[in-house]
């Protein structure tokens, strides 16, 4: 195994992009991070793209060769292959790219995260979010995304005391860091009345307690460590890896209130990169919901099980804090374009490590971690990145 | 939902029917064909078997958005149950306020109308579960 470094990074604007198509942002955030790069057209070796449903969103499905062909790169034959794995997809685009290159396969490579989430009715938009979760035994009796979600949160509240007030300052926190980055969906901040007075959506889990549904995409350009500085002066190091699998089903897994896939991801990620978690300077996690970003810090081993709402509500996640959690806004306010969020979370935290995050900069960061979820924990990975490079 | 996809789940859906590992015993709701614990040893000696249903709330959510199947029914409860067979299993849960569902709270299963295709198209009964 080489050494593999972030030499390019590029995201478009999150939101509803009515005036965009799949095609659009995809090329968009790709030209973005090959430019960033300083990379040529002719270098490229290959294309991963992460995205989770495309033939129901926009009825296109083969959108990796879409994308490549749109980019200007068919000519050259490039591999562009999808990766699919419902909300984790961006991130195992990424780690599939990460390996292409760490194993010597390719040598420059663009992974690629889209999503194109409004072109379709908003109710249609969210069966699709919950066909990540067990369709046989799960949604067909009517068990929501937002309510497998809620169950969780409840069953958290009941065993840890977390309150909704601690749910909602997670929205509250991650509003505020969003209202400081100009390609988030939501540049507002939200007042903990507003979150607590929502209407309910899965109780406990009202409106702002759930991400949105948006559109974007991010791209990220790989290259080995030791050419790195041939692109550009301030490469930023993939540190590790780590994926985990769980069983599909909420209701099979061992403890409603822990993902094990996220601790057995972070535990492989820590182990290989060889820090622990309080050497980590931001997180960028998977804050579909805000009950996930508390089961998120606490599995990633943050805090300890059951303290994370209170870690929340004491503000010991914000900005240049104990440790600064989702600085970008997150899912929640960066806004959640499913396929391109690992990607997304990647950007940010390459962004951060290279003091380049303006007004939400977090001070002296050396390393930084993402922690991208597919369905309700069935799918976890999880990259460290060293900006000490 | 396709209706041969619904038609194939029925025995389960409608009487609870699981299977048994007949390598190590354990018992699995829904059906499983491979044995978790018993990975090869257990492939092609998984038994079917009827559950009671009969249990407790793990958790619940009380859902006020729902899909285009659900969206008559709102608010109602979503639960996971813990079976005293020790399987679990989600479903809604009827005849009961939503403020008065609870952790905790026995349960035993009952046969309705869990979704339909439209208007006219296609009822779907299954499994759903009242205060016991
Ligand atoms: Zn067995």
């Amino acid at each position: 195994m080489r050494e593999v470094a972030v030499i390019g990074i590029g995201e478009t604007r999150f939101g509803e992009l009515w005036d965009k198509s799949f095609r659009e942002i995809g090329i968009e955030a790709g030209l973005f991070a090959i430019q960033d790069s300083k990379t040529k057209g002719e270098e490229i070796d290959a294309l991963y793209i992460g995205n989770m449903s495309a033939g129901r969103f926009i009825d296109q499905e083969h959108i990796a060769p879409l994308v490549a062909d749109y980019v200007g790169l068919a000519g050259a034959n490039l591999p562009a292959t999808r990766i699919e794995g419902a909300g984790a997809s961006g991130g195992l685009a990424l780690s599939q790219a990460y390996m292409a290159v760490a194993s010597e396969v390719h040598d420059i490579v663009v992974v690629g995260g889209a999503e194109k989430m409004t072109d379709v009715s908003e109710v249609y938009a969210q069966e699709i979010l919950a066909s990540t979760a067990d369709q046989e035994w799960e949604s067909v009796f009517g068990a929501t995304f937002a309510g497998l979600h809620a169950m969780i949160a409840r069953r958290h509240m009941h065993e840890y005391g977390t309150t909704k007030k601690q749910l909602a300052m997670v929205a509250v926190k991650n509003h505020k860091n969003a209202a400081l980055n100009p390609n988030a969906q939501y540049r507002r901040e939200l007042s903990l009345e507003t979150v607590l007075k929502a209407p309910m959506v899965a109780e406990p889990l009202g409106l702002f307690d759930c991400a949105p549904l948006s559109d974007g995409a991010a791209a990220l350009v790989l290259c080995p460590l030791d050419r790195a500085k041939e692109y550009t002066d301030n490469p930023v190091r993939i540190a590790s890896c780590g994926q985990a699998g769980d069983y599909m089903a909420l209701h099979d897994r061992k403890d409603i209130c822990t993902m094990d896939a996220t601790v057995v991801a972070a535990k492989k990620a820590f182990k290989y990169a060889g820090i622990t978690p309080k050497d980590v300077d931001l997180a960028e996690v998977h804050d579909n919901y805000t009950i996930s970003e508390i089961l998120a810090i606490e599995d990633i081993g943050f805090f300890n099980k059951g303290d994370g709402g209170k870690a929340t509500e004491d503000g010991q996640t914000a900005l240049n804090s104990e440790i600064s959690v989702n600085p970008s806004g997150g899912l929640k306010a960066r806004g959640q374009p499913v396929g391109a969020t690992g990607v997304a979370q990647a950007v940010e935290v390459v962004r951060q490590l290279r003091g380049e995050a303006g007004e939400r900069q977090v001070k002296n960061a050396r390393y930084g971690l993402t922690h991208n979820v597919g369905g309700t924990g069935a799918s976890v990975i999880v990259h460290i990145f060293d900006g000490g490079v | 939902m396709a209706i041969p996809r619904f038609w194939r789940e029925i025995p389960s859906r409608y009487n609870l029917i699981g299977t048994e590992c007949g390598n190590c015993g354990k018992r699995y709701f829904p059906p499983r064909i491979i044995c978790p614990e018993c990975h090869r040893k257990s492939v092609g000696k998984m038994k079917d078997v009827k559950f009671q249903g009969k249990g407790e709330v793990v958790t619940y959510s009380i859902i006020h958005h729902a899909p285009k199947a659900y969206e008559m029914q709102v608010p109602y409860i979503i639960a996971i149950i813990e079976f005293e067979e020790g399987v679990r299993a989600t479903g809604q849960i009827i005849d009961c306020e939503p403020e008065d569902v609870e952790v905790g709270m026995r349960v035993e299963p009952a046969f309705r109308k869990i979704g339909e295709d439209g208007k006219s198209g296609v009822i779907y009964y299954g499994y759903k579960f009242k205060p016991a």
